[in-house]
């Protein structure tokens, strides 16, 4: 694997391979010293187009506790301000040889386009409305953490689906892992067509809440109240915000999940979000293990590269 | 065998075969009878003596010197297993992926850690060992067990304790576990 551009490119087995990685991660993360000098002299850069402060300070994280070197990089405060074009603005990181560059864009689709034009690998942290597949693979490793395993569950994502990269890349890496998806949302938060998708959907969440391991809430984007996708904020929290009375309908394991940052009072009510069984900020700290799997997997790993077997009889084992 | 044979047999490619077995289960078992006793003779006893075995191989061979310790001494010392993959020097240029995850149960400030693995050959598994080790505190002393020292060291680490001293050649591949030792190559599958 070179790059990792969205959970849709993976196998069950691949994301297996990146959850069992991001063990031996977890492991370095308690460390007196949390640190490996795994990925020594190589260099990874952020190109985020959009505001972030988990994905990008996870990333930062697990390059460093990698060894890697970071090269900062404000897209606010660049020449992109001066009107420098996407393509030229990535083929002058490429220049000063980069070994990764993490991509976050508003237009889908960005990520593999830059692909084309550098040496290095590409790794999506979020493009528009298609894919943020290390969120998806945190969540995935969040939910073992908690539930032993992701395939057999049944798990609930409940919001704004359409616009959500979030859902994209869990609803492929929840079912590519054996696990059903019921998307939960009002029809005009749907996407139009869910062709192709492995889920079912649903716009009843009272009438799914009985029997879900894992109930993932969406951030219901303020920005969109605009569009009158719905009626009013108090609406939407009303029909299919998680409220003291609906997590208790919950199963006694089931875990409620959320990829940050949270409306506390729509989404998700204020006490809802600190129960034991909103496991919120474990997804934040698996976060920098999972992204240093990826890191890892992508530059260190050698997955791929040609194993000594593969050589000619006769050379040595050097 | 070494990290680096190991990683050319399942699943990466080729399949050891044996050509002669050099030693046999009793055999092995005595040998690590007689490190057990070495440890504990050059450590005055076992007080803050803590066994870390090497993935893959060395993780049997520590559990077994572990057992032969307390038979002999009364207690045992505590047992960890550590994998190096990420301390390696040759990531990038093979295959590099940890088999296990490590596990070192106390803080390693102020013990001696006795690392342990089934065969010694360029000494790079150790020297990553010993940069890994380090990441769990600063302990008063690192000594070095193991089944079998091949020779062909490219760094300037030597063991402590020694299970069998076999000379081969580079391209000879050699297999160590409790229930023997065994030289031989590894082929690749058709």
């Amino acid at each position: 694997m070179k790059h990792l551009l969205g959970i849709e490119d993976l196998d069950g087995d691949d994301i297996e391979h990146l959850l069992t990685l991001t063990d031996s991660f977890v492991e370095v993360g308690k460390r007196r010293m949390p640190k490996v000098p795994a990925l020594q002299g190589r260099t990874v850069t952020w190109l985020f187009y959009e505001d972030s402060t988990r994905t990008r300070l996870s990333f930062e994280q697990a390059a460093k506790r990698l060894s890697a070197d970071t090269l900062s990089f404000s897209v606010s405060a660049s020449s992109v301000k001066k009107g420098e074009s996407l393509r030229d603005t990535v083929e002058t990181i490429e220049a000063m040889g980069v070994d990764a560059i993490v991509v976050r864009h508003g237009s889908a689709g960005v990520p593999r386009q830059i692909t084309q034009w550098v040496s290095g690998s590409v790794i999506n942290a979020g493009d528009g409305w298609h894919e943020h597949p290390t969120q998806a693979l945190l969540d995935c490793f969040t939910i073992r953490e908690h539930l032993g395993g992701v395939g057999g569950l049944r798990i609930a994502i409940v919001g704004d689906v359409k616009h959500s990269r979030v859902a994209r890349s869990d609803a492929w890496a929840f079912t590519k892992l054996g696990a059903q998806v019921t998307l939960v949302a009002p029809p005009t938060l749907l996407p139009p067509s869910l062709d192709g998708w492995p889920v079912r959907a649903s716009h009843d969440l009272d009438a799914v809440l009985g029997d879900v391991d894992v109930v993932y809430l969406l951030r219901m984007q303020r920005e969109r109240m605009t569009e009158a996708l719905v009626p009013s904020l108090r609406e939407y929290t009303a029909c299919y915000g998680l409220t003291r009375r609906r997590v208790d309908r919950l199963g006694d394991k089931a875990i409620v999940m959320h990829p940050g940052p949270m409306n506390r009072g729509v989404e998700i009510a204020a006490d809802v979000a600190d129960l034991p069984r909103s496991v919120v900020v474990d997804q934040v700290r698996n976060g920098v293990a999972v992204r240093m799997a990826v890191l890892f997997d992508l530059l260190g790993s050698g997955r791929g590269l040609v194993t000594v077997a593969d050589q000619p009889q006769g050379s040595t084992l050097t | 065998m070494a990290e680096r044979e190991r990683r050319s047999t399942p699943p990466f490619g080729g399949v050891f075969h044996a050509r002669t077995q050099v030693l046999d289960a009793d055999d092995v078992r005595r040998a690590v009878w007689r490190m057990a006793h070495e440890i504990i003779e050059h450590n005055h006893g076992l007080d803050e003596v803590v066994l870390i075995g090497l993935q893959t191989g060395g993780v049997m061979f520590a559990e077994a010197l572990g057992e032969a310790l307390e038979k002999i001494d009364g207690t045992r010392p505590p047992l960890g297993s550590l994998d190096v993959a990420f301390h390696r020097d040759d990531i990038g240029l093979r295959p590099v992926l940890p088999t296990a995850v490590t596990d070192i149960p106390v803080d390693l400030t102020g013990q001696v850690v006795v690392l342990v693995d089934d065969v010694l050959f360029t000494g790079r598994t150790i020297r990553a060992a010993l940069d890994a080790v380090h990441t769990y505190g600063r302990p008063r002393a690192i000594q070095l067990a193991v089944m079998v020292d091949r020779g062909h060291r490219e760094l300037p680490i030597r063991p402590d304790y020694i299970g069998k001293n076999l000379p081969t050649r580079r391209d000879e591949v050699v297999n160590a576990t409790l229930e023997s030792v065994e030289l031989g190559e590894v082929v690749k599958e058709r």
